[in-house]
């Protein structure tokens, strides 16, 4: 499997990516830093967030199964699904039993997470991605490098390349209003002629059956209001207590992740109902690894996790690799520490460690998820399933060297003894490492506390 | 006041002339310092990476050791980190009810030397002299770790002769984050070219910060460069004095 590390080099050499990302990343922090300042009780939403994404958590059995009860009692259908083939399983038997070869779908994570276009293609069905930056991602035979703009890594020269290459058009500027209106000419055409939909889900509801989508730019309206039937397939951990808690939510979501006051297009709907929307609502309610992550103390803030993206645009890490060497539909900060728990330590053990913990992450995070310390956490989980290693063995040595007054002088007078041996370019593993592009500091003649004990204890 | 000096295994062994100014700064300034030789490492870099279990011994060590004192002081925003929030994490991990009460007893009395100064000891102006032209980087663990916000600059700016040039996207991680500058060798690489393009900007001849640790990062990084840029620790700066340039 590639790590992280190995992954991260094309990024690092990619400077056209570097740019767009750099370029794009700084904009939308700057606009973050003004939309957050504008609300005085910031904080206080934060916690507000934080504490109703763990009152779920503690008793998500209990909501989950409301919320099922809710949406059945509205006209709604619900699938409960343990992992992403059974999930995929039950939509693409659902689209068929439609007789449809063609879905629209909102922008949507876990459909992503789960492979399900894929998985539909295999069944004779086309799933059109109506979110501009997705359709993009589609076109290009491309995979998201963010979890709100998939395509931040293109600029938009190679967008308009590759919208005249795919779409049919001949002549078209990279004027952004003249790609958005290529798009739309594509897209209308689909929207008009789909009976099936397909979402995700922000939030749900569980005191009344409400599934909430919020979006920019009027897709998602369009494929859950026109097709006859609506199928959502929501991770378990985005149910809410009430409707009133979308008060917290989505003044926190926006801000955090489009800084806007308020995103453009709020969906909610409740079951079915007569002569309005969609005949068939189906919720397939999906774990695929939540309930592992559930499991752990520490790890379950993870599921607080609003797929807002601020943590993304502030990571210095982020910034420099983007979001293809993460290797999963959940990059960055919110994605070192998710991906692990979700696939297992032993299939992304190197993602805890894609990060300085400079904490830049966990000041941004709209419900207050404190990403270093579930990175460090995660840590201890890889080493010890890792096992013995030189890296084990070495990290054993020195605590012992530290556990004892004598034995850690000891190691002070040897490295000074050690100075100016083999050059650093010689040196094993992580010394040459360090030395590839930084001089190690002088070991100097004196130790601090053997000048204090020359000074102070005659 | 009595002051413990809690140094840092790192500095305690690479930069010992930051240990020293500490020192002089505080009995400059009227107050006592003690160092308890005992002290080892906090057990930071076993925590961070990925090590609890080696760094758990090294947590009690330190609480132990200063158990008695009324205030430590540290030139090192991450151990001070890794004492005030980490040794808690770290007695819930290991279910030790002695060690979470005893790192709850000694956290309060526990400072970054520019909390101690400003906060514990009242005082920003303490009478150091530095003629150079000098940038302030603020260390992540001390930025948002410990939030010491602007207080190493209100020192520093109190400082006389001193010409200090705002650091170009500051807040931004200068790349080190302990084994990660190894284990993510290409990206911590990239950051620091960054980190040091800005320093190189500012066309300061002093880069400094209150954490050695990425000081020695950032350093290694500007002599490899030749930039004609020193890394100097705000201890340092604050230490020196008229009286240094007559010597």
């Amino acid at each position: 499997m590639t790590t992280f590390q190995q992954a991260a080099r094309s990024g690092l050499r990619d400077a056209q990516l570097r740019r767009n990302l750099d370029h794009a990343t700084r904009t939308i922090r700057d606009k973050r830093s003004r939309a957050v300042a504008e609300l005085p009780d910031w904080e206080a939403l934060r916690s507000a967030a934080a504490a109703a994404k763990d009152e779920v958590l503690g008793r998500l059995d209990d909501y989950l199964l409301e919320l099922e009860q809710r949406v059945q009692e509205r006209g709604g259908a619900v699938h409960w699904a343990r992992d992403a083939a059974e999930a995929n399983r039950i939509v693409a038997d659902l689209v068929l039993a439609t007789g449809a070869d063609e879905v629209v779908k909102v922008k949507s994570l876990t459909t992503e997470e789960i492979g399900l276009n894929e998985a539909l293609a295999e069944h004779g069905i086309a799933a059109v991605e109506t979110d501009l930056a997705a359709l993009i991602i589609q076109l290009g035979d491309d995979t998201s490098s963010h979890i709100l703009v998939p395509a931040i890594h293109k600029n938009r020269a190679q967008i308009r390349e590759l919208f005249l290459r795919t779409l049919g058009v001949t002549e078209l500027s990279d004027e952004p209003a003249a790609l958005t209106e290529a798009a739309r000419r594509y897209l209308r055409e689909r929207f008009l002629r789909a009976r099936v939909g397909v979402s995700g889900a922000n939030f749900g509801v569980a005191a009344t059956g409400t599934v909430c989508v919020v979006e920019s730019e009027g897709n998602g309206r369009m494929c859950t209001t026109l097709p006859e039937t609506l199928i959502t397939v929501m991770g378990i951990e985005k149910v809410v207590p009430t409707l009133a808690d979308l008060e917290v939510f989505l003044q926190l979501l926006p801000r955090s992740s489009t800084a806007e006051r308020m995103n453009p297009y709020t969906s909610l709907w409740t079951g079915v109902h007569e002569g309005d929307g969609p005949r068939e609502f189906h919720l397939v309610l999906l774990d695929n690894g939540r309930t592992n992550v559930l499991a752990d103390e520490i790890g379950r803030q993870t599921l607080r996790c609003i797929r807002c993206s601020a943590c993304l645009n502030v990571c210095p890490v982020y910034a420099r690799t983007g979001g293809h060497a993460y290797g999963s539909v959940y990059p960055g900060p919110i994605g070192a520490i998710l991906t692990p728990q979700l696939v297992g330590i032993d299939k992304a053990g190197s993602l805890p460690y894609a990060s300085s913990l400079c904490g830049a992450c966990a000041d941004v995070c709209p419900v207050n998820i404190d990403i270093p310390r579930v990175l460090v956490h995660l840590r201890a989980h890889e080493t010890a399933q890792r096992g013995p290693s030189a890296e084990r063995l070495s990290m054993q040595a020195l605590a012992r060297m530290f556990a004892s007054r004598e034995r850690f002088e000891r190691l002070q007078r040897v490295a000074r003894r050690g100075r100016g041996l083999p050059g650093l370019s010689r040196l094993p593993g992580p010394l040459r490492e360090w030395g590839r592009v930084r001089d190690l500091p002088q070991i100097p003649d004196e130790s601090f506390r053997d000048w204090w004990r020359r000074e102070r204890s005659r | 006041m009595n002051v413990a000096l809690f140094i840092a295994c790192f500095n305690d062994t690479l930069f010992p002339s930051t240990g020293r100014a500490v020192v002089r700064l505080l009995e400059r300034l009227g107050h006592t310092v003690e160092f308890p030789l005992e002290q080892t490492c906090c057990g930071q870099m076993h925590f961070n990476s990925g090590y609890p279990d080696e760094a758990l011994p090294l947590a009690r060590r330190f609480v132990r050791v200063f158990a008695g004192c009324d205030a430590v002081v540290s030139p090192s925003a991450s151990c001070v980190g890794m004492v005030r929030r980490e040794f808690a994490h770290l007695a819930e991990r290991a279910a030790d009810e002695l060690l979470a009460a005893d790192a709850a007893e000694l956290a309060p009395r526990v400072f970054e030397l520019s909390e101690l100064l400003v906060d514990e000891l009242g005082v920003e102006d303490v009478g150091a002299y530095y003629p150079h032209r000098v940038t302030y980087h603020p260390t992540c663990h001390g930025l948002r770790g410990l939030g010491l916000g602007d207080r190493p600059l209100r020192l520093l700016r109190a400082v006389r002769g001193i010409e200090l040039v705002e650091l170009p996207d500051a807040e931004e991680c200068c790349g080190f984050g302990g084994t990660f500058s190894v284990k993510n060798a290409d990206v911590s690489a990239a950051m620091l070219a960054d980190k040091l393009r800005c320093i190189g900007d500012t066309g300061s001849e002093v880069c400094t910060a209150g954490d050695n640790s990425c000081l020695m990062h950032i350093g290694g990084g500007l002599t490899r460069l030749q930039a004609g840029v020193r890394t100097v620790h705000l201890a340092e700066i604050l230490a020196a004095t008229e009286s240094d340039r007559s010597r």
